[in-house]
């Protein structure tokens, strides 16, 4: 029996789509590609104001894939499903979602792992340097292609925020609102230390390489699978952690102390075991260094509130009382910047125990205060489309 | 408008800045927008009254008072409000220097511990006063500082701060000529607007 996704709040089955740009694409390193592809999917419809766009930019270890299923028998939809759907937070009865996946990704947009037509091989670890800023000049690329002049709002989590917060600096005119959530204006040393730590994770792998691990027909996966515990161990909380396994033993005998093995141990080696296989390692080395990298502020002599000043939109900043890794003070900088430059700002701190991947989770709270900022987004496009018509 | 809300909208200038402690539902900042021209925030830690905030479109903050506003600067705002939420913080006086570092005037509204009402409570039934405007059991209430008209004009003029009006009114938050001749008897709440010392900066 077909499954009743209009039931479930599903968007239902998807299809990718995939935009190709042709010519010089400049990149802020000072190298440039030679065209390049954009695989993207997008929820709901676009009303005829073309006023009702939203984009939602995912975040390290993201894709395009952030609702619905690919295929009826999916066990999983995509990542941000929680918050997509009709009737969901960013209602796709009302609004039009547009998710790409970023240039250097490697879900199928252009990255490490396509194939370079210069030499026939993947481009590994030639693949330039790609920053948020020119994340957002290439989904801006493919807003002109959809025929979106202006998003009612641009929205995103972790990495994802940071582009929120590039749209609004970047593109003022083109950002009704952006939507930042566990984000922060830079990162941390620490921060860059845990991102550090995972880099070297994967280049001291044998198999990596020095990145042309494809060619060889290898993977890193011991390398890639510990970078993605250590950062899997930096989304949760302590307490949450301690909710989920606590000591739980999955083997063995603690009076003895032979053969043990905790539940959190065997869980982490599967999150990364299953991680690395699915995974490009150029690509998250890639994308830890656009996080590192960075930083709105510098461009106006680290003055956040210079910075800001450019922005046209509003902003909805949230963050999570256990999130250590994006904490509620980096957000809290955010709105303090954002109050000093005048601009129209909205911001909560939600109780949660299950720190950074809070975002991906369907929290009551936290839903809530994003679907009465979206509906509100949404009845602004409405009655603008009603105008226009 | 809340009446009270509306007394205070009346005291703040056209495009002001404002700042609105302990904003609730937003009402006065919403009242502000569409009247004044002004697009102020509001600080609140209430969840649900921030949900609210968020559906009317209000600036709204999460943020506890008690924490401290040293991430505002000075002379950020053109005026701080705080509507009857001085008797439930922790350090009262601290957050009303803040108020006048923040901003160039602040609003401040109590209920009157002083009014007729909590005093016969006290005399004639020997327990703690309870009022239309206070309506909290003693251990239950969130006001730990309540103060009366007299109190909080003393803590004014120790402060050497400028009274620039004064207003009370009762439990509806009407006002009526009685209350104004003997204001700590007869008001149930107390509105000021004050200003900074003279030549303090």
């Amino acid at each position: 029996m077909a499954r009743d996704f209009a039931h479930e709040g599903s968007v239902g089955i998807v299809t990718p789509q995939r935009l190709r740009v042709p010519g010089e694409f400049g990149l802020q390193c000072g190298e440039s590609l030679d065209g390049f592809e954009l695989v993207f999917e997008t929820y709901g419809q676009l009303n005829a104001a073309r006023s009702n766009a939203v984009l939602v930019c995912h975040a390290l270890s993201g894709s395009h894939h952030a609702a619905g299923y690919h295929a009826e028998a999916d066990a999983k939809p995509g990542w941000w499903d929680a918050c997509i759907g009709p009737g969901k937070a960013l209602d796709t009865d009302r609004l039009f979602v547009v998710s790409p996946n970023n240039l250097g990704g490697c879900h199928g947009s252009t990255g490490p792992a396509t194939v370079d037509p210069a030499t026939g091989e993947a481009f590994g670890p030639a693949f330039p340097a790609v920053t948020v800023k020119d994340w957002v000049r290439s989904q801006a690329l493919l807003a002109d292609h959809l025929g979106i002049e202006r998003f009612a709002a641009v929205v995103g989590g972790s990495l994802g925020g940071m582009q929120a917060l590039q749209w609004a600096i970047d593109e003022p005119a083109r950002v009704g609102a952006a939507v930042l959530i566990a984000s922060a204006a830079k990162l941390s040393a620490q921060n860059i230390a845990f991102n550090e730590i995972a880099r070297q994770a994967i280049t001291s792998d044998p198999n990596y390489l020095a990145g042309r691990f494809r060619s060889a027909d290898a993977n890193p996966e011991q390398g890639l699978g510990l970078a993605r515990m250590i950062g899997h161990v930096t989304y949760l909380s302590d307490s949450g952690m301690g909710q989920k396994f606590g000591r739980e033993l999955k083997s063995g005998n603690l009076s003895t102390a032979r053969g043990v093995e905790f539940q959190v141990e065997s869980y982490l080696r599967h999150q990364g075991r299953s991680f690395a296989r699915r995974f490009d390692a150029n690509t998250y080395l890639l994308m830890t260094r656009a996080l590192d990298l960075f930083d709105p502020a510098g461009e106006c002599g680290g003055d956040l509130v210079a910075a800001l000043r450019r922005a046209q939109s509003d902003f909805l900043v949230l963050s999570f009382s256990t999130d250590w890794r994006f904490s509620a003070a980096r957000s809290k900088e955010i709105v303090d910047a954002l109050i000093a430059a005048g601009k129209n700002v909205v911001s909560a701190v939600i109780d949660s125990a299950h720190g950074h991947d809070s975002f991906l989770l369907p929290l009551p709270r936290y839903v809530g205060v994003l679907k009465a900022y979206m509906d509100r987004l949404a009845a602004a496009a409405e009655a603008g489309s009603a105008d226009a018509s | 408008m809340r009446p009270d809300l509306k007394i205070i909208a009346d005291l703040v200038n056209p495009g002001a800045r404002v700042l609105d402690l302990g904003c609730g539902e937003g009402e006065l900042l919403a009242g502000l927008r569409a009247e004044k021209q002004v697009n102020g925030y509001g600080l609140d830690v209430d969840p649900d009254n921030i949900a609210i905030c968020v559906g009317k479109g209000v600036n709204v903050i999460e943020q506890n008072l008690d924490q401290g506003l040293a991430n505002f600067p000075d002379d950020s705002f053109d005026m701080v409000v705080m509507t009857e939420t001085l008797q439930s913080v922790r350090m009262p006086v601290l957050v009303l220097d803040e108020m006048l570092r923040i901003g160039q005037e602040c609003i401040v509204t109590f209920p009157n511990f002083g009014h007729w009402r909590s005093r016969w409570h006290l005399l004639l039934k020997g327990r703690m006063p309870m009022a239309r405007h206070l309506p909290h059991d003693w251990h239950d209430t969130p006001n730990i500082h309540l103060c009366t008209v007299k109190d909080f004009e003393r803590l004014v003029r120790d402060k050497g701060l400028r009274i620039i009006q004064r207003f009370v009114a009762g439990a509806d938050h009407r006002n009526r000529p009685l209350m104004n001749l003997m204001p700590n008897l007869f008001g149930a709440i107390a509105f000021y607007r004050l200003g900074r010392p003279p030549c303090s900066r």
